[in-house]
């Protein structure tokens, strides 16, 4: 069978969910061969190992994460040359994206960015304008690179043992050209990571205040769930950029998204609405959030949310 | 300091927007164009960093005809001058192809500076500052959510999944900008009436030494080949708070198994 490349998403060794979707869908179309990048692998093999990758290439020069994505697409191009893999997997962040646009480059291959599915014949299923239209694609030059979003496809365990092999590269000078001088992680606390937790809780304009996103956390909280914003709240610096979701924000798929005060723009829809259940809380009746709910309360989210909080409490 | 922006003319979001039947390209004639709401910010970066430093800003577009509209809008916010490539060869090119011709296009215009939105809001492929990058051989400042210039050295911050790294290069370099780095301004009457009487320059593929076997449709690296309207979702219930609103919400979470 085919070799199928996957990058690992992984920050200083812990391993993306996102990663083990990937490794899932390459299971279905060949053998999936993992390629680790940077210094940590060996705190994430167990769990490499347990989701199917019958090998591993461990590129652990710390140098290839110093400098923005071009180091990654080098040593990419350098394992498909070096094999005969059938296609290369990343995630659809934007990161992935840019990895997968500078390998596109390289060795002359069509690109599928942002893929929900991946059948026969490597076709990847798009799900465009903001969900509206459901697209297939194919590559018709090169190898298929396929970008595919978190959260598409449900994770699935099948232990292997994976044939292990160090590998390295001489980067160019040009993938050196832009070096990170600092790299600043910004607190997460203890809830979990947004495009990975089964719920996910998000606030809107409004919630009106920085403070008043307390009334967020305690209702993601009481559901251990992830808390969200839209970019009218991250914009107005209620909250950190990084929990936006949307089509500037991060894309989420869990199993429930509650919207709290948030009217449901286009935008904010992008990346939520694959959601598989949808709540809403929102004063206004009118609001096009409604469109896409499976349960929604029209009324003041001061009101509903705590009320919502405090009954959940109650009832576990 | 040359500084080339990139803006691309996409369908206005808020229209339905489709691909056509019979090529499954975008059917740009079913919706309104308008500049891509993210490059207005690339636009507002390079005038900001041309009002610290100097030079001249060039407005780059690959597009239909109609495009030019989406020019005008750039101009009048106060970009110097445009280049609009424009050519039928050039229909249904995808990203990697849409690399090759404007990098053609800017070794015509040659540039300090690169500056592109983070994404288009139709293709949302997000992938051209680095392919640009790439086949430039000039550092890859993507993302950025700030951007400082001194001399011949370029530092950004570039907004990551977890926060921010801070980046250090060397100019020219490719720049792409996020919707947190800046507040666009809105063109002033002034700016309107001045922006049709500066340069603007139309070129085809012949003129900037675009192989017309690399673009278009049928030379495209990649292929849609079929489309659907997504099935619309069930509405669900929708109740009205008249003081137990937190309750009821809560027992249909029960009723889902979520508590
Ligand atoms: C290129 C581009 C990219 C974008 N990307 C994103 C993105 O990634 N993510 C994103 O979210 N947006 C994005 N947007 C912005 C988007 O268009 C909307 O402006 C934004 O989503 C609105 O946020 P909101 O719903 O919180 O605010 P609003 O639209 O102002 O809605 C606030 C809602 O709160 C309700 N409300 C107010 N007070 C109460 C109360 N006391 N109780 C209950 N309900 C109340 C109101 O009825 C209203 O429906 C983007 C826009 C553009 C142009
Ligand atoms: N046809 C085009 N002409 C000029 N610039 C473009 C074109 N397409 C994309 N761009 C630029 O590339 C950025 C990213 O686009 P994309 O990779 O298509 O999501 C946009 O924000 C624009 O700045």
């Amino acid at each position: 069978m085919a070799e199928i490349l996957v990058l690992v998403d992984h920050l200083d060794g812990e391993v993306k969910k996102v990663t083990l979707e990937l490794l899932t869908l390459a299971r279905r179309h060949g053998e999936p061969a993992a390629v680790w990048v940077g210094p940590g692998y060996a705190a994430a093999k167990d769990k490499l190992a347990e989701y199917g990758a019958a090998k591993v290439y461990e590129a652990a020069d710390e140098e290839l994460t110093s400098y923005v994505v071009a180091p990654k697409a080098e040593l990419l191009a350098q394992l498909v040359a070096d094999g005969s893999p059938a296609a290369v997997l990343v995630p659809a962040t934007a990161e992935g994206k840019e990895v997968a646009g500078r390998l596109a480059v390289k060795i002359g291959s069509g690109v599928l960015t942002d893929v929900v599915d991946v059948a026969d014949g490597f076709t990847g299923e798009h799900s465009i304008f903001g969900g509206s239209v459901i697209a297939h694609a194919k590559v018709k030059t090169g190898l298929p690179i396929i970008a595919v979003r978190p959260n598409a496809v449900s994770p699935q365990p099948a232990p292997a043992t994976p044939v292990e092999e160090q590998v390295s590269v001489t980067l160019s000078d040009a993938a050196k050209a832009a070096k990170i001088v600092e790299r600043v992680v910004q607190e997460k606390g203890d809830r979990p990571e947004l495009t990975e937790a089964a719920v996910v809780v998000s606030g809107g304009r409004g919630v009106g205040g920085a403070e008043n996103f307390k009334i967020i956390e305690d209702l993601a909280d009481s559901l251990g769930a992830a808390v969200g914003a839209s970019r009218a709240a991250t914009d107005a610096g209620w909250y950190p950029h990084q929990f936006q979701v949307g089509q500037t924000g991060k894309t989420v798929s869990p199993q429930l998204y509650i919207a709290v005060g948030i009217s449901g723009a286009i935008q904010h829809r992008a990346g939520m609405q694959t959601s598989k259940t949808i709540v809403a809380i929102n004063k206004d009746p009118e609001a096009p959030i409604f469109e896409l709910v499976d349960y929604g309360v029209v009324g003041d989210l001061f009101q509903v949310a705590p009320q919502l909080t405090e009954e959940i409490k109650k009832r576990k | 300091m040359n500084i080339v922006v990139c803006v691309k003319q996409v369908p206005d979001t808020e229209t339905t927007r489709t691909l056509k039947s019979d090529d499954r390209t975008l059917d740009r004639a079913a919706a309104d164009g308008v500049l891509n709401e993210l490059d207005e910010y690339a636009v507002e970066e390079a005038l900001r960093i041309k009002e610290a430093h100097g030079g001249e800003v060039t407005v780059l577009t690959m597009g239909p005809d109609k495009a030019t509209d989406t020019i005008r809008k750039a101009l009048s916010m106060g970009a110097d001058k445009a280049v609009h490539l424009t050519d039928e060869a050039l229909v249904g090119s995808d990203a990697l192809q849409t690399s090759y011709a404007i990098q053609q296009v800017l070794g015509r215009t040659g540039f300090d500076l690169v500056v592109l939105g983070s994404e288009s809001t139709d293709a949302r492929t997000g992938v051209l500052a680095a392919m640009l990058a790439e086949r430039l051989g000039v550092p890859q400042l993507s993302l950025a959510n700030k951007v400082e210039i001194d001399g011949s050295s370029i530092r950004v911050q570039r907004q990551t999944d977890y926060g921010y790294d801070k980046v250090e290069a060397t100019l020219p370099a490719v720049v792409s900008v996020v919707e947190k780095i800046n507040e666009p301004r809105y063109p002033s009457f002034k700016g309107i009436m001045a922006a049709k009487k500066k340069p603007f320059e139309t070129l085809g593929i012949a003129d900037a030494g675009i192989d017309a076997a690399q673009v278009g449709l049928a030379n495209a690296a990649t292929e849609v080949v079929d489309f659907a309207e997504a099935p619309p979702r069930e509405r669900g219930q929708i109740v009205k708070d008249e003081g137990e609103g937190g309750v009821a919400a809560a027992e249909f979470l029960a009723s889902k198994k979520f508590i």
